[in-house]
């Protein structure tokens, strides 16, 4: 390894460096300044992300203590009596399961389907493009279309009825399955790479034991691809946790989790509340609560649970490459 | 899935009712014909008249072929690639109708009956097959091959059940000895020799009649395929084996009886050792020569 230039143990080894530059010597100017550009990008961007970090994480622990994670929030004028964010802490946590729990079958299922049956093939097509428009669709859309869905006198069960029969059409429900929307795509476009990956014929082994599609899908094939169902599913919950416009209009974006109906549990659910999201967007400076430390409180711990589930997709993928495969 | 159009054409005795008389030479055209040897047992599986066409190919995968299979023997197909070997033994079992568009004309007789009229998962248990690639699932040794034998209607029988059977389908692939101590071991982190004899033992687990293997060593390293090769001389007591490989040594190893194809179409079948020092066809002298392939 070391160069004969060395000077031994725990020096930098000259050599490496000398050949990059000889390397460098030899490439025309273009595409020097070319190398050069793309270095220069690379570095702002880590200087954005480290700044933005930093600055997250310095306003974030300067407000950040035990009592506001498990006091509610309270309305106020004056920051000192806003209270926690309990409230937006418990609604993020509700809607990701609400909405993974709704996106989860369904993606794995429509990728199931069309990798593995495919037909009709218009009709897998048609699936295909329409889940690709929802990925490319802006949130505020999808939540406009969603809210206009659940004031339908049919979806009164999911939020609340007024008595002259309006629909208030904003509720755990209607956003938890809005929402599923966001999460569908990626949990889709995993699962259905990873299925077309599995060789043809591991499938074939299976159907050659006599086994039928179904138990080819159930024992090998998901098995198979439960790590990037997994990863997608990560993905898929860092999105709605970070999704906005469907909070603020489909969840109310109450303060406080108002129950529908004096049904326990489901009342909830039929109630609205916030997430961390609408949080900070109400009680930051533009918002109508000014309350900007709580708000810097809440984007960083919203941070930290998005780089948790980050840390938990490369968790996964790692998992993966060691081949440590699922039992 | 492909449509598969009765039996256009059968060669041998025309208007025959379609029986397989083990003894019958009739049903195998000249100059296949002379390689019925009767020191085999039973026949097992018949090809009679087989020709696979692939959508949008202009000439069949397979052409016309005819070929007994016996209890007893191993038959090894043998050809340059691309030659139809992988689609005839894929039809065997009926996997070749997960291609879509393809078809088959022609019968395969499976103990007599027609493997179109037996219930599909039936007959794959009856008719197992190995690939090239071992393809362990991503299961514990255990239950790659407990997953064998569970049949279909089977609630999840209990490990004391199934314990004897996979051990029995481990000993007899010879694997037992190397994975007794830890059966619960993900089988994907076997080496590829082992693996390869797993599939084998997994095909074994669902006790078939016929085995069909296709190029079952061309992934493993030599010590390995000795093994796999040693225990194909053993199963071929119990079995009817048949093996595709384009590695000409091993159909000599291992074969009983040799067929060539060529082109989709069956050149010649004979004894091992009379295909391979006596071959009758120009184009089998050159390819077991070397001249081409
Ligand atoms: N799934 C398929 N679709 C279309 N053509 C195929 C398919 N599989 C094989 N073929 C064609 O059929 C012929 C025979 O292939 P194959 O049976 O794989 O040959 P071998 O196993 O002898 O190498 C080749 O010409 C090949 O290109
Ligand atoms: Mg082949």
């Amino acid at each position: 390894m070391s160069s004969p230039g060395s000077t031994g143990p725990g020096a930098t080894p000259p050599g490496r460096r000398q050949r990059l530059l000889g390397e460098l010597r030899l490439w025309r100017p273009l595409d020097l300044a070319g190398v050069a550009a793309a270095w220069l990008v690379g570095l702002l961007l880590v200087v954005v992300a480290a700044t933005l970090l930093l600055y997250m994480g310095y306003q974030g622990l300067q407000y950040v203590n035990l009592d506001l994670l498990v006091s509610r929030p309270q309305p106020g004028a004056d920051q000192s009596q806003t209270g926690g964010i309990l409230d937006p802490i418990v609604g993020t946590l509700l809607i990701i399961l609400i909405a993974t729990a709704i996106a989860l079958p369904l993606a794995v299922g429509a990728a199931l389907w069309i990798v593995e049956y495919g037909r009709p093939r218009w009709l897998a097509r048609v699936v295909e493009s329409g889940i690709e428009v929802i990925a490319g669709a802006p949130s505020i859309a999808i939540a406009i279309f969603g809210l206009a869905i659940f004031q339908l006198p049919l979806f009164g069960w999911a939020s609340f009825a007024a008595d002259g029969g309006g629909v208030f059409g904003r509720s755990f429900i209607a956003a938890g399955s809005v929402m599923s929307l966001i999460a569908l795509p990626s949990i889709f476009a995993t699962t259905r790479e990873a299925l077309q990956s599995v060789p043809r014929h591991v499938r074939e082994a299976s159907y050659g034991l006599g086994k039928t599609r179904w138990a080819t899908i159930r024992r090998v094939l998901l098995p198979t691809v439960r790590p990037d169902i997994a990863t997608g599913t990560a993905l898929g919950m860092g999105r709605i946790a970070g999704d906005t416009a469907i909070i603020v209009l489909l969840l109310g974006a109450t303060l406080q989790l108002q129950a529908g109906s004096d049904i326990p549990g489901v009342g909830t659910l039929q109630g609205t509340g916030s997430t961390l999201t609408s949080y900070v967007y109400n009680n930051s400076p533009t918002g109508e609560g000014n309350a900007p430390e709580k708000a810097y409180a809440a984007a960083f711990v919203l941070m930290l649970l998005i780089i948790g589930l980050n840390l938990l997709v490369a968790f996964i993928g790692r998992r993966r490459a060691g081949n440590d495969l699922p039992r | 899935m492909a449509e598969f159009p009765p039996p256009v054409r059968r060669i041998g005795a025309d208007g025959a009712p379609n029986v397989v008389d083990p003894a019958s030479r009739e049903a195998i055209p000249e100059p296949i014909a002379r390689a019925l040897a009767p020191s085999y047992g039973p026949e097992r599986l018949r090809i009679d008249g087989v020709s696979i066409h692939y959508a949008g190919a202009a000439k069949p995968a397979v052409n016309q072929v005819t070929l007994p299979v016996r209890q007893g023997e191993v038959l090894a197909l043998i050809g340059p690639s691309g030659c139809g070997k992988t689609t005839l033994l894929r039809s065997l079992n009926r996997l070749v109708e997960l291609t879509p568009g393809a078809t088959r004309d022609g019968r395969i007789l499976l103990d007599g009956e027609d493997v179109d009229h037996l219930e599909i998962t039936r007959l794959r248990r009856r008719v197992s097959m190995i690939f090239q690639q071992p393809n362990p699932f991503p299961m514990s040794i255990f239950d790659n091959v407990a997953y064998a034998i569970r049949e279909q209607a089977m609630r999840r029988p209990g490990k004391g059940v199934l314990a004897p059977r996979v051990e029995s389908a481990l000993r007899r692939a010879g694997l037992w000895d190397e994975v007794a101590d830890d059966l619960d071991r993900p089988a994907l982190r076997l080496s590829g020799g082992q693996q390869q004899r797993l599939c084998i033992a997994r095909a074994l687990a669902v006790e078939p009649h016929v085995l069909l293997m296709d190029e079952p060593c061309s992934a493993l390293d030599p010590i390995s395929t000795g093994v796999v090769e040693e225990l194909i001389h053993e199963l071929r007591e119990t079995l009817a084996i048949v093996i595709v490989t384009h590695n000409l040594a091993q159909a000599r190893r291992v074969g009983d009886h040799v067929a060539f194809m060529y082109l989709g179409d069956l050149v010649e079948y004979a004894p091992t050792e009379e295909l391979f020092t006596n071959p009758r066809a120009d184009r089998t002298r050159d390819y077991v020569q070397g001249a081409f392939g």
